[in-house]
């Protein structure tokens, strides 16, 4: 071997030896980038580095235009990324990333080139998301369109909406009117939304067996829906002069309050079916066991996961979840109703393959494919 | 028009809706706001005097008919017309030009609020827990081996959540949590995941105005 080879080779192993040694010098964090944070609605700059060997902790200074730099946050050894929060829109800042050894030695880095904050009009971290929906949404179109063409969609049977014609028609053999509570919910709640559509086609079922229906409701806005629901209803059944304009009443905006006043009702006029439908909190048990004490059948449906319970232990039929949403349709059975259904099933269909999948994939892997469908990043 | 312009409306707003999810950009945020604190509000407010009214005239009704409890009514209108004055008149916390206070009892309308509405409502929510009861007693039966089933959980987790379940044993708040953490969960998420797809398919019907109940037209 040549001297000059054997020079070198001592050289690199110098090197080498200094860069492991626990004494070597704290080298500055390379790599330091500092962009707008995407898909936020502004304010807040992402700054990124490449780790550095040794580093305890990382201290990140900012500047505005041609201000000093002062520090904005400080991160672990095992961070490379800090997000700067607060930030004035359209202003300029550099960052510079300073690596914080055990000793207390630091080693600034070379300042960012500057860069500004703006809000976005997307947020690309629910693009998953969002394609979910579209492809739902095509699902949807796609049975509606079937449905169009005449196709016969099968939809499964459910018990609680089977029950209604028997229910309406125990209540005209009785002479007792129907009481049809549309939760306790607002106008801007989809449960509320869902029970004035179901309000429609139980109205049209009174309507035509000539039996009362007593509707008593806690908002105002949904007491105006409900007026002209249940009017209208009357009007397409061609019973215009059965309509009372008395059966559709506003009560109280205290829950509770609704709750014993609907209570009354029930024990005074002894309704002998009701419709317990829409949006339920704590009143829900109140209202469903003085129901069940009167001796009437019950039927309630609801989107509050946390009523379920109740109403499953004192109603003698239980709408879970999306089947108060399905009921309009599946008591019209009209074909379009029936082909966006069937369009709502099918898409829970593909959501359980890619639950399964991606589980599976996450345990084979040990990564989380959930995060694909993830909403907490907004 | 009656159906057209209120169609389209919901055209509008519901597509805003649904886009603005995913439009964090402020001047979105602005407009959300301004639709929920200002123009709902104005709506409700509206509604709310249809509703006051069609209250009023309901039980002007019942005592002009001498309908079953007539006298009911009565109380009603009058405990309306003597709470409105109260509140008009007297002030928020009895600043106002109708003297609310009578020695040490005072009458304003936070403390008519503080003093019978909540207290009412404390009661009417106490009365759960014998609904409950009743409930319970009434519905759980082991007739089945899924209602036995339902019946030692339901046993397990309510003794789980007292002092007395981990005297008997500690393994017992252990089994409750996994019940709630694991099996609770995953039906209760089960649910909500069938909820979302039932709400996008109602927003798309109504939208789509297939669903045009809600419009009072009888379609």
């Amino acid at each position: 071997m040549t001297r000059t080879a054997v020079v070198l080779c001592l050289g690199l192993l110098g090197l080498l030896i200094a860069g492991a040694s626990p004494g070597g010098a704290l080298m500055p964090p390379a790599g330091v980038i500092a962009r707008d944070t995407p898909g936020d609605g502004g304010g807040s700059i992402t700054v990124r580095w490449q780790p550095v060997v040794d580093a305890a902790s990382y201290r990140i200074e900012a500047a505005a235009d041609t201000a000093a730099f002062a520090a904005v946050g400080e991160v672990g050894a095992d961070a490379t990324e800090f997000e700067h929060e607060g930030v004035r829109d359209g202003e300029a800042h550099r960052f510079r990333v300073v690596a914080i050894d055990a000793a207390g030695n630091e080693a600034v880095s070379v300042p960012s080139a500057p860069v500004a904050s703006r809000p976005q009009w997307f947020a690309i971290d629910l693009i998953g998301v969002a394609i979910a929906i579209i492809g739902l949404v095509a699902v949807v179109l796609w049975y509606i369109r079937r449905a169009r063409r005449g196709e016969h969609l099968f939809i499964r049977r459910i018990a609680g909406l089977e029950a209604v014609d028997e229910a309406v028609g125990r209540a005209t053999e009785m002479g007792r009117p129907v009481l049809y509570i549309p939760g306790t919910g607002y106008m801007s709640d989809i449960g509320t939304v869902a029970s004035m559509n179901l309000l429609g086609e139980i109205a049209k079922k009174t309507a035509e067996y000539n039996t009362p229906i007593v509707v008593p409701v806690r908002d105002p806005v949904v007491y105006t829906v409900a007026r002209e629901v249940v009017k209208g209803a009357y009007i397409a059944a061609g019973r215009p002069d059965a309509y009372d304009t008395g059966s559709v009443y506003f009560v109280v905006e205290q829950a509770l309050a609704y709750a014993a006043a609907v209570s009354g009702t029930m024990v005074r006029e002894k309704p002998a079916t009701n419709f317990l439908m829409g949006p339920f909190h704590a009143e829900s048990l109140i209202l469903a066991e003085t129901g069940a004490a009167t001796g009437a059948i019950q039927i309630a449906g609801t989107d509050m996961v946390t009523q379920l319970p109740f109403f499953v232990v004192a109603c003698d039929y239980t709408l879970m979840g999306e089947e108060l949403y399905a009921a309009s349709a599946y008591l019209a059975r009209e074909p379009l109703m029936l082909g966006a259904l069937k369009g709502q099933d099918m898409g829970k269909l593909v959501f359980m393959v890619i639950l399964v999948l991606g589980t599976i994939l996450s345990l084979l892997t040990g990564r989380d494919f959930t995060k694909i469908l993830s909403t907490t990043g907004y | 028009m009656r159906e057209k312009l209120p169609l389209a409306l919901l055209i509008i707003m519901g597509l805003f809706g649904l886009a603005y999810r995913f439009m964090p950009h402020p001047g979105a945020e602005a407009f959300n706001s301004y639709l929920r604190d200002t123009l709902l509000r104005i709506i409700s407010a509206f509604a709310l005097i249809l509703g006051l009214g069609n209250l009023l005239l309901r039980h002007a009704h019942r005592i002009q008919k001498r309908e079953q409890d007539w006298v009911h009514s009565w109380v009603l209108i009058l405990g309306f017309g003597l709470t409105a004055i109260i509140g008009l008149l007297g002030g928020v916390a009895g600043e106002g030009s109708l003297p609310t206070k009578v020695g040490n009892f005072s009458f304003n309308i936070t403390d008519i609020y503080n003093g019978l509405l909540i207290p009412l409502g404390a009661s009417m929510f106490s009365l759960l827990a014998f609904y409950m009861a009743s409930a319970a007693y009434r519905s759980f039966r082991a007739k089945t081996w899924l209602a036995a089933a339902l019946l030692l959980s339901a046993f397990i987790v309510m003794l789980g959540q007292v002092p007395l379940g981990y005297q008997i044993s500690p393994a017992i708040p252990q089994v409750t949590q996994w019940i709630m953490e694991v099996p609770n969960t995953a039906a209760k998420r089960g649910i909500e995941l069938g909820i979302t797809l039932g709400v996008l398919a109602t927003f798309l019907k109504i939208l789509a105005g297939i669903e045009r109940s809600w419009l009072g037209s009888g379609r």
